[in-house]
């Protein structure tokens, strides 16, 4: 991991050499300085913090949904993301400043939720199959309507939310990227405080109950904390999909269904991953980039045929 | 301790369908009960309401003179450990599977296991027999060692009471005998308190000693194997014509089906 962020560092359109890295920092001037600085540092930061909290909500949902396909974009919260920061577009409120697209991004996000939420409750008790029921729906939903929306919007507005749409880590405020971080660091260490209802959550809310977990709550706050995350880094990064997904899926595979080291590989992998992914993202078509959304779902989709077809193989034998 | 398990009036089910009558019985402790009766008599629900699964629509259930709906499910689980019919297995290793019966016992921000709670899981893996699959994955393991390893991790939660929900119904009888001798022991050895839902008359019979017979959401009858077999209560719960005998081995109550045939044979003898 330290390898590919110091490689991340120095690639890009203005080439820096590794050896040269340290120099530049401690000189403190001069334009690859600015360059380390401004833009590549950050972007690797903000890289590992939305990778890793997208590893993590993928980490924990699967966990309390007892599912091993649901990632954060499946409960439609990107859905919802996404339909926000169409219609900022669409009707040119982006002018309000920079925090607009983010912001619809948010509440778009926060709005879903809220949705999932309330109409996954029946008779006061959250029903979890329901929820994923109605994220799966909204998603579909709020893209039939992004759809709509596109086929009737201008040109230039349409690349606007196509490139959203798909993912960047390009992110030039220093703020937006200070609050993803807090909230990555924070979503970790309250998700933290779940690891062991979560292990036992694996077992089925009944049995969790009969070992003397309050089921329902802990369900209740990590899915809060999750969908919050979530929100978050779809309202500043687009749409990566894919990382929520595959990452937890390989974590178990590598260090087990224990979620106390679980979720941490969860994060870390899922910043590795995005990392990795941004590097590639960046070479490729140098000196342009492609969406790193691109990218992940490319490699995500391979990963996840395979690790589909080796659970058919398992229930096979079994 | 006469009452140690006191079930008062209790009624529960579910909303706009099945619901139980008022259920009262009393237990001691030390007591190795079976729950019997057809199939949709509410066994389960029964079940289901003590172990606070369902919501309780009146009455209550009391554990040494504790309102178990009063406790936290940590307390309750301490006290009362459930195993269920297809116990979940989650894609675990044995040994973490039954460690997470030390659950109840985690103290707030405690992430890991203590010496203890290794040591606990260890003499029940050893009491149960299952210390040698300890590193196996669950799901490899047969359904008798999967059900042996979801009674070790209830023991590991070192409840007062053990209830069970068909613990044999879908076992060999090399399996059957093997878990219910297990509960046995664990019964004489430790004064655990078993409670359990049990389709076989006869195994109910050979290893109970207090039986509940459930009929339509009501406690039909209950008592010793010998109050309750009698092919009288077996005809007018199961609707279903039996012998009973004393088997001469155990000298307890036996249950013999009748078939089609020899009923009719014997009323021709009979004219």
């Amino acid at each position: 991991m330290v390898i590919a962020v110091i490689y991340s560092v120095s690639v890009g359109e203005v080439k820096i050499s590794i050896s040269d890295i340290p120099s530049i920092l401690s000189s403190g001037d001069g334009m690859d300085y600015f360059i380390l600085t401004k833009i590549r540092i950050p972007r690797v930061i903000l890289a590992i913090a939305v990778g890793g909290s997208l590893g993590l909500t993928g980490a924990i949902l699967q966990g309390i949904y007892r599912n091993p396909l649901v990632e954060p974009y499946t409960l439609g919260i990107s859905g919802g993301a996404s339909l926000g920061v169409t219609l900022v577009v669409i009707f040119g409120l982006y002018d309000a400043g920079m925090y607009a697209l983010p912001l619809a991004g948010f509440v778009g996000a926060l709005l879903t939720i809220f949705l999932v939420y309330t109409l996954g409750m029946k008779r006061g008790n959250l029903d979890i199959n329901r929820m994923l029921l109605i994220g799966v729906m909204i998603s579909f939903v709020t893209s039939s309507i992004i759809m709509f929306l596109m086929s009737v919007s201008t040109t230039d507005k349409l690349h606007g939310i196509v490139f959203w749409v798909m993912g960047s880590l390009d992110e030039p405020n220093t703020n937006l990227i200070r609050v993803i971080i807090s909230i990555s660091i924070i979503g970790l260490i309250a998700s933290y405080l779940f690891a062991r209802p979560l292990n036992a959550l694996q077992l089925g809310q009944a049995k969790a109950t009969h070992l003397g977990i309050n089921a329902s709550t802990s369900i209740q706050i990590l899915f809060v904390i999750a969908s919050l995350m979530a929100g978050a880094c779809v309202s500043v990064a687009g749409v990566i999909g894919f990382v929520g997904l595959i990452i937890p899926h390989l974590a178990r595979q590598i260090v087990g269904t224990d979620y106390r080291i679980l979720l941490l590989s969860s994060f870390l992998g899922g910043g590795l991953f995005l990392v990795l992914s941004d590097i590639i993202a960046r070479t490729i078509i140098a000196p342009s980039e492609l969406p790193i959304g691109v990218i992940t779902g490319m490699v995500g989709g391979v990963v996840f045929m395979v690790v589909l077809s080796n659970i058919r193989r398992k229930s096979k034998l079994s | 301790m006469d009452n140690f398990i006191k079930i008062d009036n209790l009624s529960c089910g579910y909303a706009g369908a099945f619901s139980l009558g008022n259920i009262n019985f009393t237990l001691p402790k030390g007591t190795f009960a079976g729950i019997i009766g057809p199939n949709g008599s509410g066994k389960t629900t029964l079940f289901r309401g003590i172990a606070g699964d369902i919501p309780l629509k009146s009455g209550s259930v009391n554990l040494n003179d504790a309102n178990l709906s009063h406790l936290t499910n940590k307390q309750r689980a301490q006290k009362m450990a459930i195993v269920s019919q297809f116990p979940d297995i989650g894609d675990l290793t044995v040994e973490d599977y039954i460690l997470l019966g030390r659950l109840p016992y985690r103290k707030p921000f405690q992430f890991f296991e203590s010496e203890d709670d290794y040591s606990i899981a260890e003499k029940y893996m050893r009491l149960t027999n299952t210390y040698h699959l300890k590193d196996k994955p669950m799901r490899q393991l047969s359904g008798g060692e999967q059900q042996l390893a979801a009674i070790a991790q209830a023991l590991t939660q070192e409840p007062e009471l053990l209830l069970l929900d068909e613990p044999t119904s879908h076992l060999d009888i090399t399996h059957q005998v093997q878990v219910l001798n297990l509960l046995q022991r664990l019964n004489h050895e430790m004064g655990l308190t078993v409670l359990m839902i049990i389709h076989d008359l006869n195994l109910a019979s050979e290893y109970c000693d207090y039986l509940l017979m459930m009929k339509n959401g009501n406690l039909h009858c209950q008592g010793t194997p010998f109050d309750v077999l009698t092919y009288q209560n077996i005809e007018q719960v199961y609707g279903t014509l039996v012998i009973t005998q004393i088997n001469p081995n155990s000298g307890k109550p036996a249950v013999f089906l009748v078939s089609e045939r020899m009923r009719q044979k014997v009323n021709q003898q009979n004219g």
